[in-house]
């Protein structure tokens, strides 16, 4: 109890107090029930309820109130330095760069007085094997979704979800483990099915590995399953906050449960259903360590099939890790990373954007 | 549609409206079939992986040493030791990433619900987000460009923790702002009522409040952080003895155990550490996300 | 009630911490290791050494061995790749570097300057590289330095290329495309390789012997056991790892005839070590850089020519007179039978005799 701030607050409420209570709109004042209704409540609370506002208060309130600003803050300096310091260490090695950093699909770090390095490859790789993740897993995740959301009772919705969720919980060098080991061996049948008949299409023309296991196909596969847990646990939390009345409006027109989804629950959910799966592509373009187990390097170019092998930005970057002894190299997987960071910023801003606050990342 | 026309005792409207419904069933019944085929989906690869890692891995951690011992001494082809010193760094990284991003990142979720407005508040939501979205191996980059790098520090276990911070933060902000949007503002108001300043309101009655939620995040974050590769690889060298502190020399983690072990070490006991570390890692992690789970179920305030 | 509550938990939690921090312990001792004899002990107790991964397994050999002989006395290495080994020895980091290429000469001037003395290439752990196949039905290949080189870099390209089936006189070989898997991480095992091919081949390889592989064709792995799991996965694929790997995944290696012609040899500990006996020394006086090329194209009957060389980097002088001695008496111990004892199981080839008595000269100078 500091005696010098607390009774000019108690003062500053109780007017304030008196004062707010007409203006006081009930409609925000309930208490919320979802968060997408949050947002409205957020925007109003501190105008209406802040009694701190008007007067500086006491130096607790002072103090307190520059703690939280300040942590605040630090996510925002954190963003700023990470682009900042990873600028500051690839500037030095691509001006040392006798490639282009854009085009080429060199990167050569070993001689540290002749560096080739480019991202050519790098963004390929990655963004197909990505992409090739999201495809399989929006459909799945949203019907995962459904499934938890529409169709299993609440009182099995919860152990379900636990269960999705502990692919979550999979540590992802094991998936990488399990993905070369078990999962390639077995798909690559399926593989081989792929390319004898759809060969024409240049996602499915044989690529530069001489085999057809620990491929972006195979990559692609255990990233959609990492990332599947990603994609369900927020499109799922999008779907529950269906409104309750659209949903209701839907059956009493004897809509069947299809109906009531396609009628109701999509259309509700599908920016926030997007906006989960931008966040799951943001999850695969940065795995590490299951890509760099999995997916085998080439010794030529991409081709642009799913059949290639090769490098993500961040496979390279790890499988380089223990390497890192001299600037200039180093400054390359660096430049490297800064271009992952920028990607994957991007990608996030989108959902973000997409998402309308809808959806907590 | 013939039907109804053979049996001339039913009227023909009523029939029309049943065959439509039956083309409406089967698309039910289509969505229905292919919702439940997207769960078995995600169900098989999950089931599939946790039974290889249960066969493979648990003879490894049936015997007492695995979970007391470290392999100081023991050459790669004995079945001896265990991963103690692994368990110890996985820990003490965690920890140190929970002792700082915790704290601000509670703090940040107060300034995001309690004070933040305008532009700021915007930019900082914004930021929680993408930092959610930052890489794990850019995370780790980064602090081996400023700490390693620029500053000349050498690897350690405190780095990893440094790197963890930023992998952990936006799950805890994110958590306790839900949390403590849950807070009815009756509570804060009646306590502005009694004329407690609002910093006071917010440490001694909101965050108890949402206290259980925030540590079922916090929980969660700590999950996500202890499963990381990408950060050991590049930010500490590996130790096959115990070493409680993180700020010299190697220092050995679950992840960085196995992979060593992966890339070093082709013996059938190497092998078991292998299956045996990752299922050490699962069950670790799966205690702290039914810690989550448990805490959440008994929170004060329920969804 | 809820405060107390929550306080007894995290008196739990603390406890329970406590609990797990005061029961591990590093103690492992009842294992095999057995204390080596005619080995003085003393000096500084904690060493510190880094570098090659390559010998990292056989380090940990004789680390124990060391613990068990000399009481109190211990040797931390850290695996972090040769080149960060030999930097961290420069900058005198490190007491001592393990590395899988002896220094450079710009590397051994400033290597002088920080021992203030001149510092001595050993190559203390030799492992050797077999060539692992998996071709179905074929269990006992024979290939020359020629062949094989032309297979990693892509002149060969079926299992019943002319070239080979010339080597294997009487053996079906599948019409099959080989299916190269190489090292997709830097390693000195790859470089090592790669200067045997050139070596053995006269040059016909033709490719750069760096850390990463230049051959230009197949399929990469990440490190040995990739490179296994890889060849043991893929029908008609061969690639290279250190022989313990190999043994270890029952993938056969190819029987190599070396540079003299005469029969294919077999990967063994007895065939490798004719070839270490054979070996010819370029260091001067206690340093033992190896002429590399004597080892790869070694024409002794019998000899199994691809083996990686790895070195410790010391000082012959150390400025402190205690870690001189410490290291002089790791070196003793890790020449030891005990400890060579060690080194089979980890796929490394003990050092034969003749070869031991150079390097106990050697070792026997270190102060």
């Amino acid at each position: 109890m500091t005696p010098d701030g607390d009774e000019a607050d108690a003062n500053t409420v109780s007017e304030r107090t008196t004062e707010r209570a007409p203006s006081d709109d009930p409609e925000t004042r309930g208490r919320p029930t979802g968060s997408a209704t949050m947002s409205t409540v957020t925007d109003t609370q501190p105008t209406a309820t802040d009694p701190g506002r008007t007067t500086s208060g006491g130096t607790g309130e002072r103090v307190f109130r520059g703690l939280t600003t300040g942590s605040g803050l630090v996510v925002v300096a954190a963003i700023a330095l990470i682009g900042l310091f990873l600028v500051v260490q690839a500037v030095p090695s691509l001006l040392a760069n006798n490639a282009n950093f854009l085009t080429s699909p060199e990167f050569v770090t070993t001689d540290a007085a002749n560096l080739r390095f480019g991202i050519r490859d790098l963004l390929v790789v990655t963004l197909l094997s990505s992409l090739m993740a999201l495809v399989i897993a929006m459909p799945i995740g949203m019907g995962i979704a459904l499934f938890l959301t529409q169709y299993t009772p609440p009182r099995l919705a919860q152990p379900f979800s636990y269960v999705i969720g502990l692919l979550a919980a999979v540590p992802s060098i094991v998936f990488g483990l399990w993905g070369i080991l078990v999962l390639a061996p077995a798909i690559e049948p399926f593989a081989a099915f792929l390319q004898t008949y759809l060969g024409w299409f240049f996602l499915f023309a044989p690529g530069n590995l001489p085999v057809l296991t620990g491929t972006i196909f195979t990559g692609g596969i255990v990233l959609a399953i990492m990332i599947l847990p990603i994609i369900t646990a927020t499109t799922r939390e999008v779907f529950a906050q269906t409104p309750r009345f659209q949903v209701e409006a839907a059956q009493a027109l004897g809509a069947t449960r299809w109906e009531v989804i396609r009628m109701a629950v999509l259309p509700y959910g599908r920016s926030g259903f997007i906006a989960a799966s931008m966040l799951g592509l943001g999850r695969a373009l940065g795995e590490t360590i299951a890509v760099l187990l999995v997916i085998r390097a080439a010794t030529s170019p991409s081709t642009g099939s799913l059949f290639d092998g090769g490098y993500t930005f961040a496979s390279l970057i790890a499988s380089a890790a223990s390497e890192f002894s001299q600037p200039l190299p180093t400054g390359a997987y660096i430049s490297a990373g800064l271009v992952l960071f920028v990607l994957t910023f991007v990608v996030n801003a989108i959902a973000r954007v997409v998402a309308g606050g809808k959806v907590n990342g | 549609m013939s039907a109804a026309l053979d049996a001339p005792e039913r009227p023909a409207a009523p029939a029309t409206f049943r065959n439509v419904s039956t083309a409406r069933k089967i698309k039910d019944r289509l969505a229905t079939v292919l919702v439940s085929l997207a769960f078995l989906i995600a169900v098989i690869p999950l089931v599939w992986l946790l039974v290889s890692v249960l066969i493979k891995g648990f003879p490894a951690i049936v015997s007492a040493d695995w979970w007391t011992r470290s392999l100081s001494g023991v050459t790669p082809d004995e079945v001896r030791g265990g991963v103690y010193h692994a368990i110890v760094g996985t820990l003490v990284q965690a920890v140190i990433s929970g002792v700082i991003a915790v704290p601000v990142g509670i703090l940040a979720a107060v300034y995001l619900v309690e004070y933040g407005r305008g532009r700021l508040a915007k930019t900082t939501s914004f930021m929680v987000d993408i930092l959610s979205g930052v890489p794990s191996i850019v995370a780790a980059l980064f602090i081996f460009a400023l700490f390693v790098s620029i500053v000349g520090l050498e690897q350690s276990g405190f780095l990893v923790g440094l790197a963890l911070v930023l992998l952990m933060l936006p799950v805890v902000i994110r958590n306790t702002e839900e949390m403590l949007r849950l807070v009815p503002d009756e509570l804060r108001e009646a306590s502005y009522a009694l004329g407690i300043p609002k910093w006071k309101t917010i440490l001694r009655i909101v965050l108890p409040t949402a206290l259980s939620g925030t540590i079922t995040g916090v929980m969660l974050a700590f999950a996500r952080v202890m499963g990381e590769t990408a950060p050991v690889l590049v930010l500490v060298g590996y130790a096959r003895a115990i070493n409680f502190n993180p700020f010299e020399g190697n220092q050995a983690s679950l992840p960085l155990l196995i992979y060593t072990e992966l890339s070093t070490n082709p013996s059938a006991a190497g092998q078991l550490r292998i299956w045996g570390g990752a299922l050490t890692l699962i069950l670790i992690v799966m205690l702290f996300q039914l810690a989550a789970s448990l805490i959440s179920r008994y929170s004060a305030i329920s969804k | 009630m809820r405060f107390q509550r929550r306080a007894a938990a995290v008196g739990l939690i603390a406890a329970g911490a406590l609990l797990f921090s005061a029961c591990g312990s590093d103690d492992n001792s009842g294992g095999s290791t057995e204390q080596a004899s005619g080995v003085t002990c003393g000096g500084k107790q904690d060493l510190r050494a880094s570098g090659s991964t390559a010998q990292a397994n056989a380090l940990t050999g004789f680390v124990n061995t060391f613990e068990q002989t000399c009481n109190g006395q211990t040797v931390n290495y850290t695996a972090s790749g040769s080149g960060a080994g030999r930097n961290e020895f420069i900058g005198g980091q490190t007491d001592f570097a393990g590395s899988d290429s002896a220094l450079k000469a710009d590397e051994a001037q400033r290597a002088q300057q920080r021992c203030a003395s001149p510092a001595l290439n050993l190559p203390l752990v030799f492992g050797p590289i077999a060539v692992a196949y998996n071709v179905p039905g074929v269990t006992d290949l024979a290939l020359d330095g020629a062949t094989v080189a032309a297979i990693f870099n892509g002149q060969i390209t079926t299992w019943n290329d002319p070239r080979i089936a010339a080597l294997n006189q009487g053996k079906t070989l599948p019409a099959a495309p080989i299916v190269v898997n190489f090292r997709s991480d830097e390693s000195g095992t790859t470089q090592n390789f790669q200067t045997y091919l050139n070596a053995a081949s006269n040059n016909a390889y033709g490719k750069q012997a760096t850390q990463t592989f230049n051959g230009g064709v197949g399929a990469g792995a990440r490190g040995s056991q990739g490179v296994t799991d890889a060849t043991k996965n893929t029908p008609n694929s061969i690639g290279y790892v250190e022989a313990s790997f190999a043994q270890k995944a029952q993938l056969p290696a190819a029987q190599i005839i070396n540079s003299g012609g005469g029969q294919p040899v077999a990967l063994s500990t007895d065939n490798v070590a004719k070839a270490i006996d054979a070996v010819q020394v370029t260091g001067q006086g206690n340093d033992l850089t190896l002429d590399l090329n004597s080892l790869y194209k070694t024409t002794t009957p019998g000899a199994y020519p691809i083996a990686l060389a790895t070195y410790e980097i010391v000082c012959t002088k150390y400025a402190d007179p205690q870690t001189g001695q410490a290291v002089k008496a790791f070196l003793q111990t890790a020449l030891s039978p005990q400890a060579q004892g060690t080194l089979t199981a980890g796929g490394y080839v003990p050092i034969p005799d003749a070869f031991k008595q150079r390097l106990t000269t050697s070792i026997n100078a270190i102060s």
